[in-house]
């Protein structure tokens, strides 16, 4: 199959215009990467809204949750390792316990951030901010759902946390989608094993689903673009239809989606489970696609873990 | 200065003292608590929520007035008998400080306490806050101003330097922060525990106006917060020298009631020393 690629990156720097255009109310702030975070196509557009906060993610939550407190809805943006780690006090205190309207969109989140290496993949930020009461997460799988996710955070009230990833990625939700915080996405129905994918890895899921087809496994793909709150009935729907379930996440194994899941099952339907992620170790410099294959994060770890968790049905 | 002048003063001293009335009970009431930030705290609050700042619980979620945010959000109980003597909810509520279901959290709780801007207590972040504030008046063309009180020993947090270059840097002159040197943190001296001085060099050098006052003097601290109010073009900050647990002898200077109630002796004696009844 093949996909016309696109950037997150580039879909929230648009839609972040169209929401400038839109209301006044919309604020934009970054910490001197708004070229690479792509804020930037902001400040051309908007420059009285724009803020640069300067290399300080710490002021910058502060800052953003002052401007929420004085009736604005909030965006900012930096590296996913610095927005969920360095201010990961802030954005506790500041923004998610005051339940105020700052929506933190970060880029360059995992493994794929490539060449800078470990010191800036961030691999645990799913779970740093899925732990914080009234914190909505979401983790769009392409450009356009990117494009839709940033649409309905901005109106939807109170804090959350939009992961983006550096590099290109398969287009393979439509453009005129609409968002919906809280609903997984069925991209593909099938009825043998149930693959959940998370941003990134929801492409190779659908590779994973040609190639088990082939096999004689009927795998359905679901997109869990929102983490929190997740999608119990989807999920368990999934787990009585297939009667196992696959999940595949660009980051850790140690408290990631696949870890909420399995808890989802435990309670409502027990299924048995494979999950593919970071097997709790730091990454390396490397091209994106390299350090994915490096880490068993492609379609050929998911055929593997579908197949294997399709043998322990029996 | 002739009488009709004083007597406001004399007012507002009278006032910052039943607001110390209030804190000894409530902290006593709570059986925990931090006395000692709250009473050396007490005489700015007053100037501030009964002279300075335009407010009234009635435009509470209305961005045209002006705004306070308490960085040293340990200082709760002085906050809440100012806002309870404000008006935002009754006074009889304040002795249910730190008990289950009160709206008055042991730090303050934007969520829960009306008229509370802002939730505060992890210690450094309230300037980045005013800062932000200040910023969508700004936007909106309101011309008012964010008070932020904070403390000495949290100007130790980075996060601070990073809110004073962000503030000078936009030219916030709306903000106007309020710094309670008492001197003392929970270890010890300010100066012992992580040396603060020069303190005033420090806040010029990041582009502030700096004002320095005994900020236990009623009349001094009015009379900055004036000057700070009409200083155009970026930032001021009142250096505010104040005597930790001012009011009750046995509570000055003394770190040992930064964060520790008062037993029913001491309770007595800190009552009448406030010029009150146990």
């Amino acid at each position: 199959m093949s996909w016309a690629m696109e950037s997150q990156r580039k879909n929230y720097g648009k839609a972040l215009v169209e929401l400038g255009k839109r209301r006044q109310d919309v604020v934009v702030l970054d910490a001197d990467l708004s070229g690479s975070t792509r804020t930037v196509e902001f400040k051309t557009a908007y420059p009285g809204r724009f803020f640069n906060c300067g290399i300080a993610e710490q002021n910058m939550m502060g800052t953003a949750a002052g401007l929420a407190v004085g009736g604005m809805t909030v965006f900012a943006s930096t590296f996913a390792v610095f927005a969920t780690g360095r201010a990961y006090d802030q954005v506790r205190q500041s923004i998610a316990y005051p339940d105020l309207n700052v929506k933190i969109v970060a880029s360059h989140a995992g493994i794929t951030v490539g060449g800078d290496g470990a010191s800036h993949q961030t691999m645990e930020d799913i779970a740093l901010m899925n732990a914080i009461p009234n914190m909505t997460v979401i983790v769009p799988a392409d450009g356009p759902e990117t494009y839709n996710a940033v649409l309905a955070v901005a109106e939807h009230r109170g804090p959350a946390y939009v992961r983006m990833g550096r590099s290109d990625v398969p287009i393979i939700t439509p453009r005129d989608a609409e968002f919906k915080i809280g609903k997984a996405s069925i991209l593909r129905d099938g009825s043998d094993v149930a693959l959940v994918g998370v941003g990134q890895m929801v492409a190779p899921c659908l590779l994973a689903a040609d190639a088990l087809k082939a096999k004689g496994i009927s795998a359905r793909v679901i997109n869990l673009s929102t983490i929190k709150p997740l999608d119990v009935a989807t999920l368990e729907k999934a787990a009585r239809d297939c009667g196992c379930v696959v999940t595949a996440e660009e980051h850790n194994i140690v408290s990631g989606v696949g870890t909420l899941v399995a808890a989802v099952l435990a309670e409502r339907y027990p299924a048995p489970m494979e999950r593919v992620a970071m097997q709790d170790v730091f990454g390396q410099s490397g091209e994106s696609d390299e350090l994915m294959r490096e880490y068993g994060l492609s379609e050929k770890e998911v055929i593997a873990a579908a197949i294997k968790v399709t043998e322990r049905k029996r | 200065m002739n009488t009709s002048d004083q007597n406001p003063v004399l007012a507002l001293e009278a006032k910052a003292q039943s607001l110390r009335r209030h804190v000894i009970r409530m902290i006593f009431a709570a059986g925990s608590g931090h006395p000692g930030g709250s009473l050396s705290a007490a005489d700015i609050m007053t100037a501030l929520f009964f002279e300075v700042m335009d407010h009234s619980p009635e435009r509470k979620d209305s961005p045209d007035r002006d705004h306070f945010i308490l960085s040293k959000g340990h200082a709760a109980p002085i906050y809440y008998a100012a806002l309870a003597e404000s008006g935002y909810f009754p006074v009889d509520e304040l002795i249910t400080l730190r008990k289950l279901h009160s709206r008055l959290q042991g730090h303050p709780s934007r969520v829960k306490t009306p008229g509370v801007e802002m939730s505060t207590g992890s210690l450094g972040q309230g300037l980045s806050v005013a800062n932000g504030l200040a910023l969508a008046l700004r936007l909106q063309n309101l011309d008012r101003k964010v008070y932020c009180l904070c403390g000495d020993g949290e100007m130790a947090e980075g996060q601070v330097w990073e809110a004073a270059m962000f503030a000078s840097h936009n030219h916030l002159d709306n903000v106007i922060a309020i710094i309670d040197r008492n001197g003392l943190q929970i270890d010890g001296r300010t100066e012992d525990v992580m040396a603060l001085e020069p303190l005033a060099d420090k806040w010029k050098a990041f582009g502030w106006n700096v004002l320095t006052v005994d900020g236990n003097d009623m009349r001094q601290v009015l009379e900055a917060l004036n000057k700070a109010r009409h200083h155009k073009g970026g930032p001021t900050v009142i250096v505010a020298k104040t005597v930790k647990g001012k009011g009750v002898s046995f509570m000055e200077n003394n770190v040992g009631f930064h964060g520790k109630s008062p037993n029913e002796k001491e309770y007595e004696q800190a009552m009448r020393e406030l010029g009150g009844s146990a």
